[in-house]
């Protein structure tokens, strides 16, 4: 009776703290922390505000805000699930909390809360830097779509991440991630816009989420591609269903 | 269901298990039983099966054939969980996180956890607490991570080589704490290195090799059931002689000393008087457990031959 009154108590503390704790573990670690709220920030105030300010203007700045925050998302995602799932998965910390009376989603919803609020923050910085420097304006409504984007939008790469993070040792996850991350937002016009790019590479960048990702947030700030919202969110929606599954698949055989 | 409370089951039980991983036979019919109050130290050489027996017991591995129970249920479902407590080999803590917080967390995953100052009086992490993990010496690190597995009042403990790379003081704060939950009911796996851990410790001992046990009763028991004994002496006789007489074990030469093991001893030291007028220093030791341990494997692997 004991055990069933015990089991049936949702241990709401136990799910708070394993996402406090997972924020501040990544917030402490200068290499994940600076460059993943630092870039996107620093980028966009050198190719979107700055360079941008001499030819364009408003358009460029409008158009790498809603870029580079997709560049920070995936940032966020791909670091906060690959790099730290690899890790624990090679120390033993993930058989000892599969050992331990932890919540069974907590681990995987921690990873999630804290890549949220990593997106969240890299949104605000791109946000003031966009008002307050570059006289980017745009409705309230845009505002919160925009973010409310970013940080669903850490879904599809965190199952990504997760997947990965499976497969590749701690040692080798930072590289094997910039090798996806760093041509995946060149390949889907998050750096350069996509008319900019050869034909055949830009035919290419519907294969690519963050393609998808960054022509929601485009729709959003009012560069429209004047395609409809369907299939970005389908193709997002796969993304997110097929890694996950992979990645369950291969991180719950036991070790 | 109609399973019997949990207070009056067996802690944890492996009935037969086997397992392999790959071609490599890990556990060949691993027989194991806890009792409530007691602690069983489990013994063996690297590759015995040690850390496998402890992972099924976790539930992290599922055994291929034979049966685990832990308090009556299989092992690894929630409610199982909830009565255990784990010191694992490889933790793999975040360096980033202060001993509080770990603490803290893992203190939130059990309906009774024990007080953070009780945790600490234990373990003997007195100043720590505010201290990053990745910032402590290994000693300290071991440390903070048996608080870690008794902070949520165990009815179960895993220990897997818990005093690895501590210094004898922090080792004895540990074996006074681990005394006092074994005097509190509660029932203790140790797997160590260290045979004088065992022998301080250790209500019983299962000593296992290749997968499964080879010697199975307590200290003493273990320790008679190789009734060797160790004979040292200074003298002049060769130990390649020695060595050729009956009851002889095993010779070792150490400049004018040798080192006999022997099955009885007193027709070797009779033997040895006679043979060398000026024969000096001698001493007979029943053998540690060290010794017993060495010849229990042996003997097993010597009868797996024939």
């Amino acid at each position: 009776m004991d055990a069933a009154t015990a089991g049936a108590r949702t241990p709401l503390r136990a799910y708070l703290l394993e996402a406090r704790y997972e924020f501040l573990r990544l917030l402490r670690t200068p290499s994940f922390s600076l460059p993943t709220l630092l870039f996107p920030a620093l980028f966009y105030l050198l190719f979107g505000v700055l360079l941008g300010s001499h030819r364009g203007g408003h358009v460029a700045a409008r158009y790498f805000l809603a870029t580079y925050g997709v560049f920070g998302v995936m940032g966020v995602a791909l670091f906060g699930f690959g790099a730290s799932v690899a890790l624990d998965r090679e120390g033993g910390l993930l058989a000892l909390k599969r050992a331990l009376p932890m919540p069974p989603a907590a681990y995987l919803l921690a990873k999630t809360a804290m890549a949220m609020i990593f997106a969240t923050a890299v949104s605000v910085l791109l946000a003031a830097i966009a008002a307050g420097l570059a006289g980017v304006s745009l409705s309230p409504w845009q505002w919160m779509a925009l973010l409310a984007t970013n940080v669903l939008g850490v879904l599809p790469f965190a199952a990504i991440g997760l997947w990965l993070g499976g497969i590749v040792g701690a040692q080798g996850a930072p590289a094997v991630i910039n090798l996806i991350y760093l041509p995946m937002a060149f390949l889907s016009g998050l750096w350069v816009p996509l008319g900019m790019l050869p034909p055949t590479l830009a035919s290419l960048a519907q294969l690519w989420p963050a393609y998808h990702l960054a022509a929601i947030a485009l729709r959003i700030v009012g560069q429209d591609t004047g395609q409809p919202w369907g299939p970005h969110l389908a193709v997002l929606a796969i993304v997110t269903v097929a890694f996950g599954l992979l990645a369950w698949r291969r991180l719950a055989r036991p070790a | 269901m109609d399973f019997p409370p949990t207070s009056q089951c067996e802690p944890a039980r492996l009935r037969a298990v086997h397992k392999r991983h790959g071609v490599v036979t890990a556990l060949a019919g691993l027989d194991l039983a806890l009792a409530p109050g007691r602690l069983l130290a489990l013994l063996g050489p690297n590759g015995a099966g040690k850390t496998t027996a402890i992972a099924i017991l976790l539930g992290l591995q599922q055994p291929d054939g034979g049966e685990a129970r832990v308090f009556g249920q299989a092992p690894g479902t929630a409610a199982v969980r909830r009565q255990i407590g784990v010191m694992l080999q490889r933790a793999g803590i975040p360096d980033a996180l202060k001993v509080r917080e770990l603490l803290d967390l893992t203190r939130s995953y059990y309906p009774a956890p024990r007080s953070v100052t009780d945790c600490v009086a234990m373990a003997g992490l007195g100043g720590l607490l505010e201290r990053r993990y990745g910032q402590l010496s290994g000693g300290q690190q071991r440390r903070v991570q048996f608080a870690l597995a008794i902070c949520g009042r165990p009815r179960l403990l895993f220990l897997d080589e818990p005093t690895t790379g501590l210094d004898i003081e922090a080792r004895h704060t540990l074996w006074k704490a681990i005394r006092e939950l074994v005097a509190g009911g509660c029932a203790v796996l140790l797997t160590t290195h260290y045979l004088e851990e065992a022998e301080a410790l250790a209500d019983r001992v299962s000593v296992i090799d290749r997968g499964r046990v080879i010697a199975e009763g307590s200290v003493a028991e273990v320790r008679a059931r190789v009734a060797q004994r160790r004979i040292r002496c200074l003298t002049a006789l060769p130990a390649e002689i020695v060595a050729g007489w009956p009851q002889v074990r095993g010779v070792r030469q150490d400049g004018g000393r040798l080192e006999i093991v022997a099955d009885l001893a007193e027709p070797v030291v009779r033997r040895l008087l006679a043979g060398d007028a000026d024969l000096a220093e001698l001493e007979v030791a029943r053998a540690g457990l060290a010794e017993a341990f060495l010849g229990l494997t042996r003997q097993a692997r010597e009868q797996e031959a024939a």
